[in-house]
């Protein structure tokens, strides 16, 4: 993901944030996500990360962050200890576990964002399908061999995921090659931003 | 001493250790073990200027054998205090913005009342009549010099090791006089590991003859198990990889191997490091030192997390990957505290192989992180 889709997506999950709120960022790297919540929209943050050099970078900035290992992040928290709880890319490339980490995350917090790269992009489909290779698109521009991402998960697969496990989607928003996009999404974006909360508390 | 004056002009200059008297009898202090101790000196020292509104002090809490001399230079030393790469104009701990105190602990021999100091009832240096003090002690008399020097909150405290469990305790002890606390390589109680290593240590000392059940002052100290004390604590400081690259199995050639001893380097420097300490350091004092931070427990029995509930100041712990003495695991038990009790807390396990000596060795991150911290908790003071 280039910076400057960063921008934009980031853009479109700050809208979703209430100001005043409290935002646990899982992954969050180097912070830029978070300090723009800061900023823009007064939160309470705290960020969790397991690289040496993007915790360094987020103490730079005054930001509160954990130098720890996502997966076990979550214990420690009381039931809903935060209005939400977001992974930027991170529930695809650095928790190992993301089942168990979604369920905890609706357990500490009200709202989760989960943003990730939509492996069922067409052009992706395409070089699967016409090519007989491993996809490497835009949002997902590894090969193979050096990729950071553990889990490869396309929007339908998410949708059925929140289906099965009781988690209603408040709010998405898809990005294709120049934006936004809304037709099809499956087929023609790159990344996807969900907010998600426990079935009940959507209804209730 | 050319070299000294040298490095004075950019740092702090030459600094003096005060006193600061109190616990006059009948005012004595009353200790955790239920005795009273009185009169109390406190040897302190202070760099930068204490602002109008005093809310720029910071407590710096020294390790087991460190003392109030934390930075400057004092007159004719070769070496300046223990912690001046990060004290100072433009340091971490910036003297042009913040009031820097440090002062020598309770049960210390470096000028506050210990064991070694005169017992006014008697005549004579306390010994091992000195009363049994903690930790939580150590931080009542800490916070009775910050009475004495018109200071209410104080911005941060700060200490690594045995400094550290003081910090734990500050937050413990008095919650709404810190608005910060820096959590350097230290644990809320210690291993039985730990504890281990300073019960060889008190050994070591209480079998030498000269220790002479504490009563050694008008004759010969008990130097071979002083110094036998300090070398288990070298190694307990540095690293399986730090000691390879320091000595490898290199023999020294001004080294004098000892019976089976094949003067290998790393011999003649736990045996320098050993004889050395013995000039600056009692043994009483190491004996009721080890003892208060192996009895420490930053949670009194119960769970730390419960001991910070309501808590609201802003805490930065930093542990150190290769330190196996304070391990980075004790480190994440207080993270972890802190999440449970709601605490706004950040965490760094720094990358370093010089094991728990990084904590004064690692000065450039450290003064990153620190600078970086206690601007934003400064920031926030000032409702920026």
């Amino acid at each position: 993901m280039t910076s400057d889709h960063g921008t934009i997506a980031h853009n479109a999950v700050i809208g979703w944030v209430e100001p005043g709120s409290s935002v646990l960022e899982l992954g969050c790297g180097a912070g830029d996500l978070l300090a723009r919540l800061v900023k823009e929209r007064s939160v309470k943050a705290q960020g969790i990360e397991i690289d040496d050099g993007a915790v360094f970078a987020c103490i730079e900035k005054g930001l509160n962050v954990l130098h720890e290992d996502v997966d076990e992040a979550l214990h420690d928290y009381g039931d809903q200890t935060f209005d939400y709880v977001i992974f930027d890319q991170s529930l695809q490339r650095v928790v190992r576990q993301p089942d168990l980490v979604l369920q905890e995350a609706l357990r500490v917090s009200r709202k989760v964002i989960v943003g990730f790269s939509n492996f069922a992009h067409y052009r992706a489909r395409g070089q699967i399908l016409l090519r007989g290779r491993t996809p490497v698109t835009r949002s997902l521009p590894f090969a193979w061999h050096d990729t950071p991402n553990l889990h490869f998960l396309s929007i339908c697969d998410f949708r059925d995921y929140c289906d099965s496990r009781g988690m209603a989607i408040e709010q998405s928003v898809f990005f294709g090659s120049k934006g936004i996009t809304r037709v099809a999404p499956n087929l023609t974006a790159l990344t996807a931003f969900f907010l998600i909360s426990k079935f009940y508390e959507a209804c209730g | 001493m050319q070299e000294a004056n040298a490095v004075t002009k950019d740092g702090l200059g030459l600094v003096v250790t005060k006193e600061f008297k109190f616990a006059e009898p009948p005012g004595e202090l009353p200790l955790d073990c239920g005795e009273k101790l009185g009169p109390i000196t406190v040897a302190y020292e202070t760099y930068g200027e204490l602002n109008r509104e005093k809310s720029n002090a910071i407590l710096v809490l020294h390790a087991f054998s460190g003392d109030a001399h934390a930075a400057g230079w004092h007159e004719g030393d070769s070496k300046p205090g223990w912690w001046d790469e990060m004290i100072g104009p433009g340091k971490a701990f910036d003297t042009d913005r913040y009031f820097v105190i440090c002062s020598n602990v309770l049960g210390g021999c470096k000028g506050t009342t210990g064991p070694s100091s005169v017992d006014r009832a008697t005549g004579k240096p306390y010994g091992i009549d000195f009363p049994l003090v903690t930790i939580p002690d150590m931080v009542q008399v800490q916070a009775r010099l910050v009475d004495h020097l018109g200071i209410g909150r104080l911005l941060s405290v700060a200490g690594g090791s045995m400094g550290g469990q003081q910090v734990l305790e500050w937050l413990v002890s008095f919650p709404e006089r810190v608005q910060s606390a820096l959590v350097i390589a230290t644990a809320a109680k210690h291993s039985p590991q730990q504890i281990a290593f300073n019960e060889v240590g008190r050994e070591a000392i209480m079998s030498d003859p000269n220790w002479n059940n504490g009563q050694y002052y008008d004759g010969e100290q008990p130097v071979r198990g002083l110094s036998i004390a300090r070398m288990v604590g070298h190694i307990t400081y540095m690293s399986d990889a730090s000691m390879a690259e320091k000595f490898g199995r290199r023999t020294g050639g001004n080294g004098h191997a000892r019976p089976f001893g094949r003067g290998f380097e790393v011999e003649d420097y736990l045996h320098h490091k050993g004889l050395t300490f013995v000039d600056r350091f009692d043994a009483n004092s190491y004996l009721y030192i080890t003892r208060a931070i192996d009895d420490y427990d930053a949670g009194k029995g119960g769970t730390l997390a419960a001991a910070f509930k309501g808590l609201e100041a802003r805490v930065f712990v930093i542990s150190f990957k290769s330190d196996w003495l304070y391990p980075s695991y004790q480190s994440a038990d207080i993270v972890r505290a802190c999440k449970k009790a709601g605490v706004d807390v950040s965490y760094y396990d720094v990358s370093s192989t010089y094991g728990h000596d990084a904590f004064l060795l690692e000065v450039e991150e450290q003064s990153v992180l620190i600078t970086s911290f206690l601007r934003k908790v400064t920031e926030e003071g000032e409702g920026i």
